[in-house]
């Protein structure tokens, strides 16, 4: 009878060992088999024209490079609001702030604005930057949107990676006669740097691939030329996406997995980028 | 010099506080804006006309149950996706996979989470609505269960990251406690280390539900933009329309400042108070949890 039982258990065990796996093993392949697919379906459509070239033909033909300029542009604006910003509030509630309610107020804000449906930045972008501040829809618009929306990831992440430099190295400045700021720019920052700039492409790797936050506040259906100023209005390699997949009739398949593959890549390098960034500070670090 | 110092040290110090409060002055910027183009609805739409079941702006019918009920009905069938998937993913990467897998998975399932939501709604239009419209022989795969499949996915990252956080913080001495009382490995996950992650993995899942809820592109691109009352499970193979669906799909057509556009920021108005109360409640199970945790080890 014992011996039934114990058998049953071990039973038992493979049998949920065996589910668990399967489930981790289901969750995993869509994954590799979405990046594969878009790899193997939109890599015939990739050439010199298709990256370097305008659309032409009611977009289907020719290339996509304003869309793939117009995410550079986002990017790279929304990295000009928030880095410097979410790093600064990262330091912030790791070397200054107690734990008072105040702080803990932050922590919930910060934790909302993680949770706040995309679609509703974009409400809020519309309602403050293009029309309140009367910015227009514009790189600029979007940019200020997207930056807020990246600002969590970019400020938890800072942090952990601020709060994990031992305190020791703060004391030994700080008792050889540095100030507090420059113990925090030249010891806490320094060490804390792989960390801050994983979060830092984490973050952009975001805004680089939402359509949502834009779709009111810069994102233009089709533009025959490069924007020349912050105040113009851009193509985005996510929206052309969303534009070519849904709006426009008989588009050839062909641009839309190249242009899916084009997208896909740019996010996967930042993802790696920062990924590989982490791991290597982590095999290196000494403490 | 040694003055110049300190003010510079002033200065900087000031801008970096500014820069933490700033958190909470974006939150509170958001509501107002939400609430400046929202709250006119009360005033344009009687209350009645608004809880109709009709949502139809071009003849004035602004009814939002059809688009609550549609948000509600696909983030239900993503819950019943990601909640299984995610912790079953959870539980093996932080218990049962070998040290190497644990670092092929994680990087893994992070990636997904960074899929961009447009792609997955593309790849949902060319291939998972095809399947589902074969399958289940309907008249269109661009329905809610097609929603519900995606959405799962793009929720099963944040369940997993949160969760498996929480199982990894889970003291090894419960564990080696189990196994010299003779448990098995799975006894000890299934009775000792799950239940004392529970609160973590709950608030896992619930972002996760919180996730789904907000997910524009992706519910968009695929669940078929009818804005058809769904009350009954056949809804689920159906299309419906979600409300992040409704505020992109109308807001780019509407005249800033009609009584559609006030009723487009209405609903973002609800959106932001449903992902309020999720991530209230779900951090507050995490700082009660804390709290239990220290009383217990003191």
């Amino acid at each position: 009878m014992k011996r039934a039982l114990a058998l049953n258990r071990h039973l038992v065990q493979r049998i949920g060992f065996t589910g668990i796996t399967l489930m981790a093993v289901f969750t995993v392949i869509p994954i590799v088999a979405v990046v594969i697919y878009i790899l193997v379906q939109g890599g015939p459509a990739i050439s010199g024209e298709f990256i370097t070239g305008f659309p032409h033909d009611g977009m289907r033909a020719g290339g996509i490079l304003p869309a793939i300029v117009g995410t550079l542009y986002l990017t790279l604006g929304t990295a000009v609001f928030s880095v410097p910003l979410g790093i600064a509030a990262a330091i912030y509630l790791s070397e200054y702030a107690a734990d008072t309610p105040l702080t803990r107020t932050i922590r919930i804000a910060i934790i909302n604005l993680a949770g706040i449906p995309s679609v509703v930045y974009g409400l809020f972008g519309l309602g403050l930057f293009v029309l309140f501040l009367k910015f227009g829809t514009s790189i600029l618009a979007a940019s200020l949107t997207l930056s807020i929306m990246t600002l969590p990831v970019i400020i938890s992440t800072a942090e952990e990676s601020l709060r994990s430099v031992p305190q020791g190295f703060r004391t030994v400045s700080i008792s050889l006669g540095a100030t507090r700021w420059q113990t925090i720019r030249r010891i806490v920052l320094k060490e804390a740097l792989p960390g801050i700039i994983t979060g830092v492409i984490l973050g952009l790797e975001r805004a680089a691939g939402e359509t949502a936050p834009i779709l009111f506040t810069g994102a233009a259906f089709f533009l025959p030329r490069l924007p020349h100023s912050p105040f113009d209005a851009t193509m985005a390699l996510p929206y052309h996406l969303f534009v070519i997949s849904t709006q426009v009739p008989e588009m050839p398949i062909k641009i839309q997995y190249g242009t899916a593959l084009v997208l896909l890549v740019f996010v996967l390098t930042m993802n790696l980028v920062a990924t590989a960034i982490r791991s290597r500070a982590r095999a290196k670090r000494q403490w | 010099m040694e003055k110049s110092l300190n003010w510079r040290e002033f200065i900087i110090t000031r801008l970096i506080k500014a820069s933490g409060y700033s958190a909470i002055l974006f939150v509170a910027l958001i509501f107002i804006f939400l609430v400046r183009e929202g709250v006119p609805t009360f005033v344009e739409v009687d209350f009645k006309s608004l809880t109709n079941i009709r949502w139809y702006p071009i003849e004035d019918y602004f009814g939002i149950l059809p688009l609550i009920t549609g948000s509600l009905i696909v983030t239900i069938g993503a819950t019943l996706v990601a909640v299984p998937f995610g912790i079953g993913t959870a539980v093996y990467i932080s218990e049962i996979a070998p040290r190497w897998m644990r670092e092929v998975l994680k990087p893994l399932v992070e990636l997904l989470g960074g899929l961009p939501s447009v792609v997955l709604g593309f790849l949902g239009i060319l291939v998972i609505s095809p399947y589902v419209r074969v399958f289940l022989d309907l008249p269109t795969g661009l329905t809610a269960l097609t929603g519900s499949l995606l959405l799962g996915g793009i929720a099963v990252p944040t369940v997993v990251s949160v969760a498996e956080d929480a199982l990894d913080a889970v003291p090894r001495a419960y564990r080696e406690g189990a196994w010299a009382l003779g448990a098995t490995r799975w006894q000890t996950i299934w009775r000792v280390t799950l239940p004392a992650a529970k609160s973590g993995v709950l608030t896992g899942v619930m972002l996760g539900i919180g996730r789904a809820i907000g997910e524009t592109m992706t519910v968009m691109m695929v669940t078929g933009n009818a804005p058809v009352l769904a009350l009954k499970l056949g809804s689920l193979f159906s299309p419906v329309r979600t409300m992040t669906a409704t505020i992109a799909a109308e807001m780019g057509e509407v005249a800033n400042g009609s009584t559609h556009y006030h009723v487009l920021f209405f609903i973002g108005m609800v959106l932001f108070l449903i992902s309020l109360g999720v991530n209230v409640a779900a951090s507050s199970m995490v700082f009660r949890a804390k709290k239990r945790a220290e009383r217990i080890l003191s």
